[in-house]
């Protein structure tokens, strides 16, 4: 008795299959909706902070002045702690949430092989998490053209872009930001392979960023920063300046990496050995 | 201070550096008697001889450096830098400079005929030293280094003596007289001028006193408050070390001077400076001559000038000056402006020591055969120029470039092709009537001199241009938007018209890089003072000013602004007011030298390690092996056994291995705990059974079936389905349909949803799902387009088995299948299972509920505490003599009947449900029936009571301990 299950070769667990079991996710469209609101957020937060000339007016007064200075501001509002969340979300509890709902030991029975789970699953993870900054660039573009127009873009560095140098710096910032996040879903999915949490995966990886960050502002720990996963993660600054400085961002790239390409080896390591019990 | 701290750091970085195997230096302290004072006063110097001679008694000959400390300082503050370049293979003199520390004497400031002389008598001590390599007898090999102070003197010692091989001067003066009275209104117009970029060709008239620099000098000098550190430690070209040479410790005691250990004539010369504030020309000549400006012409040694950029006292312009004399004298010269300088701290130490030790390792080598090859083009001799141009942000240094040759140099004026290349912009603004108050105050707040950048950026945030940009007092002229981004590297110049209600004008020229917000910063905090004499109200005197040279990115949509103001705390202005009026010239514009042609750039906003990209490489190479590694390992196990060599199969399963559903031998499972959760289960499950797994909680039923979704990994032991290994991932799981623990379903999605989900995941083409019948077997109706968390806990539990139906698996394995479900509903999955085996395939059921599995099962496999403790077909476990259950009209009728010959034992009686539970031995039923009938007992119904329950338990009892 042949089983046609027994013929030829079979590509386990599709790349669309895996983003059609994420994409449905109150988790997705929670990410989706927050970054297609954050922008009209800022909008009406600008809009109520009118008139107050107190502060340190400069930083709104940028934001307000065209869709591109908006866009910006809005990169470095979510620089560091949102970005961080959304990522590890997206990267953390793409394991742990399949172990939590106890799919996961139906996904590997039916079979899917484990080193290729990983990989389906990264890879999604990866793919949601551009998709997910793309979007908050795309809206935050589009809202700030509406409510402000379409300017050239005034930097926090006192440099004027305009026309395709501000689509083109944009971009670079935008895929420095995602790059140097990697490690962050690096490090998100390793921990979501450990456990069987949501939470953990996700709670770890952002507990572990923000731990860096403190130590990244003890000023006597000198050069040793430099090799803090946070500590280079407003170089894309760097982009915006009279010419594209790649020093610290290609630092920052490979820094990044580095850690992600270390917590996919151990996320690979430790799945393909471990015991599901979930 | 904080630049002091940081330049401990760095030194302790630049320190720390050479790690392990540093080889000893060692140090010979020496007294040097040199020239008497003009009193007669003789005075011996303090100093430090040091070679790395690796313990060598009579060590080879090398060349030697000497090196000259800064203003305040002494032979300490250049110790370190002295030990490094011994490690280099140099021997290293250092000594206190007459005036200072513990050598004798009184400060002449760098005179020709006390410190310079002083250093050619140290020259004269080389010269005779065996272990210092010679060029001629008389003539060591020696270079000269020093900063500032020690800058000066170097170069005022390659002037007057021809012995010297070697200069390294950084952030020091050309002219004193123009750097403590300097004047920025200069003879030529802006869109001439000399060739050079930062070029300062001063007018006749006397400049404007620097008067808190003067004091800081002073102060030093006194070793009072103002400069504990000596005026020089914070500056980038002293890198030696901290400077914490107590200054003056030769002043005389008694009754306190005015001037410390200045000489007189230096004294009587700043103390009518001060009190005047305006330079009379006996002190403007007692400063040119304690200048390397007069001597430069003598150089016969190639010198490498390290001005820096944030230097309000000793500003690029005065090595620009060095740098024309030098050209003109013929010797080769290299311009390295540094990020840093007098005002601005140690940002630029490291490039200052590499460039320093370059220069002499090209100059001094310790073989003679190329010293005098002095000459030729600019690779030979290193000449050139390099610069910084900050960066805007607070991480990187400054990105280093450099050209082929400092432009303009060694070129008639009149050569518009090798000057330094110059953009115009126009400048725009109303002419303004600025008051100069009397008294001087209020003045601007530019810049603090000596202070590094920390504290003025931190004015200039907190107050913006409200104290460097007095209302009133400040006319400005400012650029259009640039259309594209300009890179100034050197001294802008403006022509203005000021008149004046006053004969003399003192003013202050800047410039600010205005941002598109509007935000003006005033780059390295410089101003350039100008005074102007001879001045007639309402005659308009046209002048060019060379503004602060710099090296400055000013990026498109930006402004340049001209700022010139009456007042400026850090220079003497006249007490008397004045009412000037400043003016553009017309058609002036703002000239800036741009970068040289040819320029490259080197190190733009920090280098990458190379180390880390290795790293990371290695990481990623590494990484990638290992999955290439681990995916041919992942093949090579679970390869089915057809294509295995035929003797790793075992003999058991070559005969029918492919037609036996499951064969499990010897599985093991030993948790990291040490529990042994399954210990040696064999058991063999054939084609069209409907195995039920038995066993109490614990047994190890459920690590077994998890072991065989290939969910845990065996500790020992084998299974194989249809003759294939079963391990994680094993491609004959596809053959297997498993429900263990319960349903795993995303909740977000319809139970339909999940099927097709589920089918999509194990990637085989949907026509092989067989969705229709599966759905049949959950039978939820419509509820199967609803969300799966709305389910109940039986639906889920039918939709479970349902997916592990999915594609007709050979095997179908369900572990307590009827949990959750209703009466009608196990009967129904009683009937699905039996049919399922029926058609040929394989059914493995798990349960608790014992009555359950007898009346589904074929088989049972019964499992205590990790082991199989029976196996077999149902009707054999249940089989053997039992009891029996009658069900009698008169209980006691049958006790009694059936008692009587003791053959048949009674087990229990119930006479209100008429029941009689009897042990009928060898007693066949119908021979207890027909004694009953006999004894008139009506019976109505007998069961056997040996259930499936009672032999479980009867195995689990022997089981136990």
């Amino acid at each position: 008795m042949s089983s046609p299950a027994s013929v030829g070769p079979v590509r386990a667990l599709p790349l669309a299959a895996e983003a059609r079991r994420q994409v449905a996710r109150r988790r997705t469209q929670v990410v989706a909706g927050l970054l297609v609101l954050l922008p009209l957020l800022l909008v009406g937060a600008f809009a109520l902070g009118d008139g107050d000339d107190g502060g340190a007016p400069a930083l709104v007064d940028l934001a307000t002045s065209g869709g591109g200075n908006f866009t910006l501001f809005v990169l470095f509002a979510v620089t560091g702690f949102l970005l961080t969340i959304v990522v590890a979300l997206l990267a953390g509890d793409t394991v742990a949430s399949e172990a939590s709902w106890s799919s996961l030991r139906y996904l590997l029975a039916a079979p899917v092989p484990r080193s290729r789970l990983l990989r389906s699953k990264l890879l999604v993870a990866l793919a949601s998490t551009a998709v997910a900054l793309l979007l908050l660039v795309g809206v935050s573009l589009a809202v700030g053209t509406v409510f402000y127009g379409w300017q050239p873009v005034t930097t926090p560095l006192g440099t004027r872009l305009e026309g395709a140098d501000v689509v083109t710096r944009l971009a670079v910032a935008t895929a420095y930001l995602l790059l140097s996040s990697l490690w962050v879903a690096g490090l998100a999915f390793c921990l979501g392979t450990w456990t069987d949490a949501p939470l953990g995966a996700v709670g770890g990886a952002v507990l572990l960023s923000i731990v860096s960050g403190i130590l990244d502002s003890i000023d006597a720990l000198g050069d040793l920063r430099e090799g803090l996963p946070t500590h280079h993660a407003y170089a894309w600054l760097d982009a915006l300046g009279t010419e594209v400085v790649w020093g610290q961002m290609t630092r920052g790239v490979l820094w990044s990496v580095l850690y992600a390409t270390i917590a996919a080896w151990v996320a690979w390591w430790h799945f393909a050995r471990k015991d599901v019990l979930s | 201070m904080a630049a002091v701290l940081a330049g401990l750091l760095v030194a302790a970085v630049v320190i720390a550096r050479p790690g392990g195997d540093v080889e000893p230096v060692t140090e010979t302290p020496l007294r040097v008697e040199v020239g008497p004072e003009p009193g007669g006063e003789p005075v011996a110097l303090d100093v430090s001889v040091r070679l790395a001679a690796g313990g060598d008694a009579d060590p080879a000959p090398r060349p030697a450096v000497l090196l000259a400390h800064g203003f305040g300082g002494s032979k300490e503050s250049t110790a370190e830098q002295a030990t490094q370049l011994a490690r280099a293979g140099y021997l290293t003199l250092t000594w206190t400079a007459r005036g200072f520390g513990d050598s004798g004497g009184r400060i002449h400031l760098d005179d020709p005929d006390y410190e310079v002389a002083d250093a050619r008598r140290l020259v004269d001590l080389l010269a005779d030293r065996d272990d210092v390599a010679r060029d001629a007898a008389g003539d060591p090999r020696v270079g000269v280094v020093g900063g500032s102070y020690g800058g000066a003197l170097a170069l005022m010692l390659a002037g007057t003596d021809d012995r010297v091989d070697a200069v390294a001067a950084s952030i020091t003066w050309h002219d004193l007289s123009q750097a403590l009275v300097p004047q920025h209104a200069v003879t030529t117009p802006a869109d001439g001028g000399p060739p050079t970029p930062a070029a300062v060709d001063p007018v006749d008239d006397v400049g404007v006193f620097a008067r808190q620099w003067a004091a800081r000098f002073l102060a030093a000098a006194q070793g009072t408050a103002g400069a504990p550190d000596g005026v020089d430690a914070a500056a980038a070209g002293d890198s030696g070390g901290s400077g914490d040479g107590a200054p003056g410790g030769d002043v005389p005691s008694g009754p306190a001077t005015v001037c410390g250990a200045f000489a007189d004539d230096v004294c009587a010369a700043y103390t009518r400076l001060a009190t005047t504030g305006v330079a009379d020309a006996a002190t403007l000549r007692l400063l040119r001559r304690r200048s390397p400006a007069p001597v430069l012409a003598g150089v016969r040694a190639p010198v490498l000038l390290l001005p820096g950029e944030s230097d309000s006292l000793f500003p690029l312009s005065q090595a620009d000056a060095s740098a024309r004399a030098l050209s003109a004298a013929g010797v080769p010269v290299r311009t390295v402006w540094l990020d840093g300088g007098h005002d601005g701290g140690l940002d630029d130490a490291d490039r200052a020591e590499s460039e320093t030790l370059d220069w002499l390792d090209r100059w001094l080598p310790a073989t003679a055969a190329t010293t005098t090859a002095g000459t030729a083009a600019a690779e030979r001799t290193g000449a050139g120029f390099a610069w910084a141009m900050p960066r805007r942000r607070r991480d990187g240094g400054p990105a280093v470039r450099s050209a082929g040759a400092y432009p303009g140099l060694g070129v008639p004026s009149g050569d518009a092709a090798a000057r330094a290349p110059r953009a115009t912009l126009a400048l725009r603004g109303p002419a303004a009537t600025v008051v100069s108050p009397p008294g001087g105050e209020p003045a601007a707040v530019t810049g603090v001199p000596g202070v590094g950048d920390v504290v003025t950026d931190g004015l200039g945030a907190l107050a913006g241009t409200a104290v460097s940009v007095l209302p009133g007092q400040s006319a400005t002229f400012t650029t259009g938007e640039l259309d594209a981004p300009v890179r100034l590297v050197g001294a802008p110049r403006v022509d203005l018209q000021v008149t004046s209600d006053a004969p003399e004008a003192t003013l202050f020229a800047s410039v600010y890089d205005v941002d598109a917000v509007g935000t003006a910063e005033l780059p390295r905090r410089l101003v350039a003072p100008f005074r102007l004499t001879g001045l007639r109200p309402d005659e308009p005197r046209d002048v060019t000013v060379s503004l602060p040279a710099l090296a400055l990115d000013v990026p498109a949509g930006h402004r340049l602004r001209v700022v010139v103001a009456t007042t400026d705390a850090a220079y003497a202005v006249p007490d008397a007011p004045r009412v000037d009026r400043i003016a553009l010239a017309p058609g002036a514009a703002l000239v800036l030298p741009t970068e040289p042609p040819g320029t490259t750039g080197t190190g733009t906003g920090g280098d990458v390690p190379a180390a880390l990209a290795a790293v990371v490489a290695a990481v990623l190479l590494a990484a990638a092996v290992s999955a290439v590694a681990a995916s041919r390992r992942r093949a090579r196990t679970l390869r089915p056994a057809r294509s295995l060599p035929s003797d790793e199969q075992t003999p058991a399963d070559t005969g029918d291995g492919d037609d036996v559903p499951l064969v499990v031998t010897g599985l093991t499972k030993v948790w990291p705990s040490g529990l042994r959760a399954v210990d040696d289960v064999s058991f063999t499950v054939g084609r069209g059974q409907v195995v039920g797994l038995l066993g109490p909680n614990g047994a190890g039923k459920t690590t077994t079936l998890r072991m065989l979704m290939g969910l845990v990994h065996p500790s020992d032991g084998s299974m194989r389905v249809l003759g294939e290994p079963v391990g994680p991932g094993a491609p004959v799981l596809r053959r297997v349909g498993a429900f263990v623990e319960g349903p795993g379903f995303l909740p977000h999605r319809t139970g339909i949803d999940n099927l097709r989900l589920y089918w999509q995941a194990t990637g085989r083409p949907p026509a092989e799902a067989g969705l229709e019948p599966a759905l049949a077997v959950a039978g939820l109706g419509d509820a199967v387009h609803r969300p799966v968390r709305g389910y109940s806990h039986g639906m889920r539990q039918r939709l479970g088995i349902a997916q592990a139906m999915l594609g007709g698996p050979d095997l179908l394995v369900l572990d307590e299948p009827t949990n959750g479900l209703d009466p009608p509903q196990i009967r129904a999955m009683r009937d699905v299972l039996r049919d399922y085996a029926a058609g040929g395939r394989t059914v493995l059921v798990s349960s608790h509920l014992l009555a359950e599995v007898e009346q589904t099962c074929s088989h049972v496999v019964v499992m205590d505490r990790g082991a199989v403790v029976a196996s077999g077909p149902v009707a054999d476990l249940v089989a053997g003599g039992g009891r029996l259950l009658l069900d009698v009209d008169s209980p006691a009728a049958a006790v009694a009947a059936l008692s009587g010959d003791g053959l048949v034992g009674i087990h229990a009686e119930d006479g209100a449900r008429g029941t009689v539970v009897v042990d009928p031995g060898d007693v066949t039923p119908a021979e207890v029936v027909r004694r009953l009938v006999a004894a008139g007992v009506g019976v109505g119904r007998v069961v056997p009571q040996r259930r499936l329950e009672e032999v479980f338990l009867d195995l689990v009892r022997q089981g136990a301990p």
